[in-house]
C-alpha cells in the first residue's frame, strides 16, 4: 500500500495537473456530482472529472482494487478529503452507491455480486436509491408487504414503496420485499436489487412542503427482479438492511457534521452573528454587541452546542483511531445533529425576521428565499432514516440497557 | 484544532486510579457524615495530604515548580473522580484556583513561601475574590487596597463565598487600587496569610455543605512584597486562573453528572409501578437518552477545553465558556431529571440524590453560569 505522503502527493498532482481546472473553488454540496445513465451536470466538467478521479482509483478510495476501487486504507481516505477540502475541489463522485447499497455489497455481497455491480458504482455509470419505507410501514419499516413471489430465476414484484429519495433520477433500486408472507414480520424479508428500466416499475416525485421533490413514490406492477441479485440470503433481508441503516446514519451525522462547520472552518466563523448585524443592528455603545440581545443569546446557544457536537464526533473518531470500537452511542449524532440543524434553521429565521416569509419573486432576495427552503426542508431531517423518537429508542436500549415494554 | 480527544494510557491510569480512591476513601456517605456532624473544617486534611502523596496536587504545574506538567487534560481527570462520589477535598480552591494565581504571577519568593506546601498539601491556600455585589464579574471589586508607608498596603472590605475560605492557611485578595468598582484595570492582587490582624473569616453554611467563608478586611496592613503579579494589572492574571478553576470545576460536575445519571438509570431498572419496570416507558425513557447525550456533549467540551488551556490556544477562553455553559445546563438538567424520577423518595433526606440536586446549583452558580459564559463568548467572538 502507498505510504500516506507520498499518496497525499499523488492526490495533489491529480488535482492540480489532471482534474479539470474550472472545478476548482466548488466544493459545494450544490456542485456534487451523482453520475447514473442520464447524470445531471452541475457542472460541464463533472462527468470528465468524475471519470479521470475513477480511473485513479479515487472515486472510491477505500475499496478494493479489483473493483476498481483504490484498496487504501480510511487514512489515505481522510488525507484525499484533507487534500480537495485545501485546494476546494468538490468530491468527483456522491450517491447512494458509494455511501449505502456499496459498502453492503461489500459486506453481504458474493463474489458475483460485487463484481457486477460494485465497477459501476465506483465508475458513476449506476445510480442507486433506496427502496425502504411504504405508506403503511414508516417507522415500523418491519411491517412492509410489498410482495416478491419466484418464477423461474425473476422475482415478480407488487406493491408500493415511497419517500425513494432521487427515486425519478435513479438507475437501480435497493428494495426491501416480503418473500414469506406466513414468517414472524422480521424473518420474511429479502434484501433484493432491481433495475428501475425493468417493465412494471413507475416512479412519481412528491411534493413537499418546501416546494421541492427530493423523494418520489414508486410502484410494483408484476416488475421483475433477478433472483440472483438478492443480496445476503432470502428471508434474511432484515439483517442487511438494518447493517445498511448503520451506513445511512453514519452518512446523515458525516452531513449535519460537516454543515455544522468542519473542525479547520475558521474562514466561516461566526457567519450567523455576522448575518444578524446586518439585519438587526448593533448597540450605540461601541461595543458592536448585537442590537437584539435574545438573538444574540439565541445564536450563541447554537454556536456552543455546534462546538460541543463537532468536539463529540472529533473524540469519536480519536477514539476509534486508538483502537477503541465504536460503540452503539453513536446513533446519538444522528438524532443530535438533525435536531442542532432544525434549531439553526429556526434561528436563521428569527435573524431574518420579516425578511423570512418569502416564498419567491420581488422584494426578497435569492439568499431570503432559499433559507427560508433550507427551513422548511430542514423539518424532515428528524424523521428521514429513522425518527428522532427511533433514535432515542435505540440509545435506550442498545446503549443505556434500559428494559423494553 | 487538530487536539487529541482520547485519553493517553497515563490519563487513563490516573482516571482508573484516582476514581478508584475516591470510592474506597470517600463515598457518599461520608459527606453525609461531615454535615451532619457540624464538622467547622468541612474537609479532612489527611486526605487531602494523601491525594498530595498519590501527586495529584502538583499535576497541573511545571517542572520548574514542582509539578508533574500534566496540565488541565490531567487535573479535570482528579476533578472527575472527587465529582463521581461528592469528594469535598480543596483540590480546586487551594490548587486550580489560588494555586494558579501563584503559579501564573507570584514571584520566586511568594511560590517557595506558599505554592511549594500548598502543592505538598501541607497549605491550604483560598482565593477571596467574590464581593456581596460582584455576582459573576471577577472584575466588580470594591475592596480597597490604599498604599501606606514602605511601600506597604492597608486593605479594606468584604469577600463572600471564598472557597475552602474557613481555616485556610493564606489567601489571595482581589482589591482595587485604582479605578472604579467595575473597571477592568486598577485590580491587584494580594497575599494575605491567616491570622493576619484585622483579617475575620466565618464559615458560611451553603447547600452543598462544603467549606466556604466570608472574609473581611478591616484595616489590613500588608508589606510590599505581599503584592501578586502587577499593580493595577491583575484582572488578566485572575481571569487565567479563574479559567482554569472553572475547567477543573466542569470535570468535577461532569464526574458528579454521570454518577447521578447512573443511579437513576438504575433505579429506573428496578422499581415497578403498574406492574412494569418503569425504565420500559418511553416517556422515561427518551428522556434518559436525552440525558445521555447531555452528558456526552459535557465530556467533548470539557476535554477539548482543557487541551485548549494547555496549548495556550487563541480560542482557549472561548472553549472554557462553551464547556461551562454546557456543564451547567446538563448537570441541571440531569439533577432535576434525577430527583423528578426517583419521585417521593427523591425529595426525601434520608436518600443521596437529593445532595447532587444541591451540588449541581452551587457548581451552576459558581465562576459564572451558563448565561454568563454565553454572554462572555459572544463578546469574546466581537458579536
Amino acid at each position: 500500500m502507498v505510504e500516506i505522503e507520498a499518496f497525499r502527493q499523488q492526490v495533489r498532482d491529480f488535482l492540480e495537473k489532471v482534474a479539470p481546472q474550472s472545478l476548482r473553488g466548488l466544493n459545494d454540496p450544490k456542485y456534487a456530482y451523482w453520475g447514473g445513465r442520464k447524470p445531471e451536470l452541475p457542472h460541464p466538467d463533472a462527468q470528465r472529472y468524475c471519470e479521470l478521479a475513477a480511473e485513479r482509483g479515487l472515486t472510491a478510495v477505500t475499496w478494493p482494487k479489483e473493483y476498481g476501487g483504490g484498496g487504501l486504507s480510511a487514512a489515505h481516505d481522510k488525507v484525499f478529503h484533507q487534500e480537495l477540502a485545501r485546494l476546494g475541489f468538490p468530491a468527483p463522485l456522491t450517491g447512494f452507491g458509494l455511501t449505502m447499497i456499496g459498502p453492503t455489497l461489500l459486506q453481504f455481497g458474493t463474489d458475483a455480486q460485487k463484481a457486477e455491480h460494485l465497477p459501476r458504482i465506483i465508475k458513476g455509470q449506476i445510480r442507486w436509491c433506496q427502496g425502504y419505507s411504504e405508506p403503511n410501514a414508516g417507522s415500523d419499516l418491519a411491517s412492509l408487504q410489498c410482495s416478491a413471489v419466484l418464477d423461474g430465476d425473476e422475482y415478480v414484484l407488487n406493491g408500493q414503496k415511497i419517500w425513494t429519495s432521487y427515486g425519478d433520477k435513479s438507475d437501480w433500486m435497493f428494495v426491501l420485499v416480503r418473500s414469506d408472507p406466513a414468517a414472524k414480520k422480521q424473518q420474511g424479508i429479502t434484501f433484493i436489487l432491481i433495475d428501475m428500466q425493468n417493465p412494471g416499475v413507475e416512479v412519481r416525485p412528491i411534493l413537499l412542503i418546501s416546494g421541492a421533490s427530493p423523494f418520489c413514490e414508486t410502484f410494483f406492477t408484476d416488475a421483475r427482479a433477478k433472483a440472483k441479485d438478492v443480496i445476503g440470503g432470502l428471508h434474511n433481508g432484515w439483517t442487511v438492511a438494518k447493517a445498511l441503516l448503520g451506513h445511512e446514519r453514519t452518512m446523515i451525522a458525516n452531513v449535519f457534521g460537516a454543515s455544522g462547520g468542519a473542525r479547520n472552518s475558521s474562514d466561516k466563523k461566526h457567519a450567523m452573528a455576522e448575518l444578524a448585524r446586518e439585519y438587526v443592528g448593533e448597540v450605540a455603545d461601541g461595543s458592536h454587541k448585537l442590537a437584539d440581545p435574545i438573538l444574540r443569546d439565541a445564536i450563541t446557544q447554537i454556536t456552543m452546542d455546534t462546538r460541543c457536537f463537532m468536539a463529540t464526533v472529533a473524540r469519536n473518531a480519536d477514539n476509534v483511531k486508538a483502537g477503541h470500537r465504536p460503540g452503539p452511542e453513536t446513533s446519538m449524532f444522528k438524532v443530535y445533529g438533525t435536531e442542532l440543524n432544525q434549531r439553526r434553521e429556526e434561528v436563521m429565521l428569527k435573524i431574518r425576521g420579516p425578511q423570512a416569509l418569502g416564498w419567491e419573486g420581488a422584494g426578497y432576495t435569492k439568499d431570503e428565499l432559499d433559507k427560508t427552503r433550507d427551513w422548511l426542508r430542514s423539518r424532515g431531517n428528524t424523521i428521514e432514516g429513522g425518527t428522532s423518537e427511533v433514535q432515542l429508542n435505540i440509545i435506550a436500549k442498545r446503549v443505556l440497557e434500559l428494559p423494553g415494554d | 484544532m487538530a487536539m487529541q480527544l482520547a485519553l493517553t494510557e497515563d490519563q487513563a491510569m490516573l482516571a482508573k486510579t484516582a476514581t478508584a480512591f475516591f470510592a474506597e476513601h470517600s463515598p457518599l456517605t461520608r459527606l453525609r457524615k461531615l454535615r451532619d456532624s457540624g464538622d467547622e473544617l468541612g474537609y479532612n486534611r489527611e486526605l487531602y495530604q494523601q491525594m498530595a502523596e498519590l501527586g495529584w496536587t502538583a499535576i497541573p504545574f511545571d517542572e520548574k515548580d514542582g509539578g508533574l506538567g500534566m496540565g488541565m487534560a490531567g487535573a479535570i481527570l482528579v476533578s472527575e473522580a472527587m465529582g463521581r462520589t461528592l469528594a469535598v477535598e480543596p483540590y480546586i480552591p487551594s490548587i486550580l484556583l489560588a494555586g494558579q494565581l501563584l503559579a501564573l504571577g507570584g514571584t520566586a519568593a511568594q511560590r517557595s513561601a506558599w505554592l511549594a506546601p500548598a502543592i505538598a498539601g501541607e497549605k491550604v491556600l483560598a482565593f477571596a475574590q467574590q464581593e456581596p455585589r460582584s455576582r459573576f464579574a471577577a472584575t466588580h471589586v470594591q475592596t480597597k487596597a490604599v498604599p501606606g508607608k514602605n511601600g506597604g498596603y492597608t486593605l479594606t472590605g468584604e469577600k463572600v463565598a471564598v472557597l475552602a475560605g474557613a481555616r485556610a492557611d493564606a489567601y489571595l485578595v482581589s482589591a482595587r487600587t485604582s479605578g472604579d468598582a467595575k473597571s477592568v484595570n486598577g485590580v491587584s492582587l494580594f497575599l494575605v496569610p491567616a491570622g493576619t490582624p484585622g483579617l475575620k473569616v466565618t464559615r458560611q453554611h451553603r447547600i452543598d455543605s462544603r467549606n466556604a467563608a466570608l472574609v473581611e478586611l478591616k484595616d489590613v496592613q500588608v508589606g510590599a512584597d505581599a503584592i501578586v503579579g502587577e499593580r493595577d494589572g491583575a484582572s488578566q492574571l485572575i481571569d487565567a486562573a479563574l479559567d482554569r478553576a472553572t475547567i477543573a470545576l466542569c470535570g468535577e460536575m461532569l464526574g458528579a453528572m454521570t454518577a447521578a445519571f447512573d443511579s437513576t438509570l438504575a433505579y429506573l431498572k428496578e422499581r415497578k409501578q403498574f406492574n412494569a419496570l418503569i425504565g420500559s416507558f418511553q416517556a422515561l425513557k427518551h428522556r434518559a437518552a436525552k440525558m445521555f447525550i447531555e452528558i456526552e456533549l459535557s465530556r467533548s467540551a470539557t476535554m477539548l477545553a482543557a487541551r485548549a488551556l494547555d496549548e495556550n490556544d487563541p480560542e482557549a477562553k472561548a472553549h472554557v465558556s462553551v464547556a461551562k455553559a454546557r456543564c451547567s445546563d446538563a448537570y441541571v438538567l440531569v439533577a432535576n431529571e434525577a430527583v423528578q424520577m426517583f419521585a417521593g423518595i427523591g425529595m426525601t433526606d434520608e436518600h443521596d440524590i437529593g445532595f447532587f440536586i444541591k451540588h449541581a446549583r452551587l457548581c451552576e452558580l459558581t465562576f459564572g453560569d451558563a448565561a454568563y459564559h454565553r454572554d462572555r463568548f459572544a463578546s469574546l467572538s466581537g458579536y
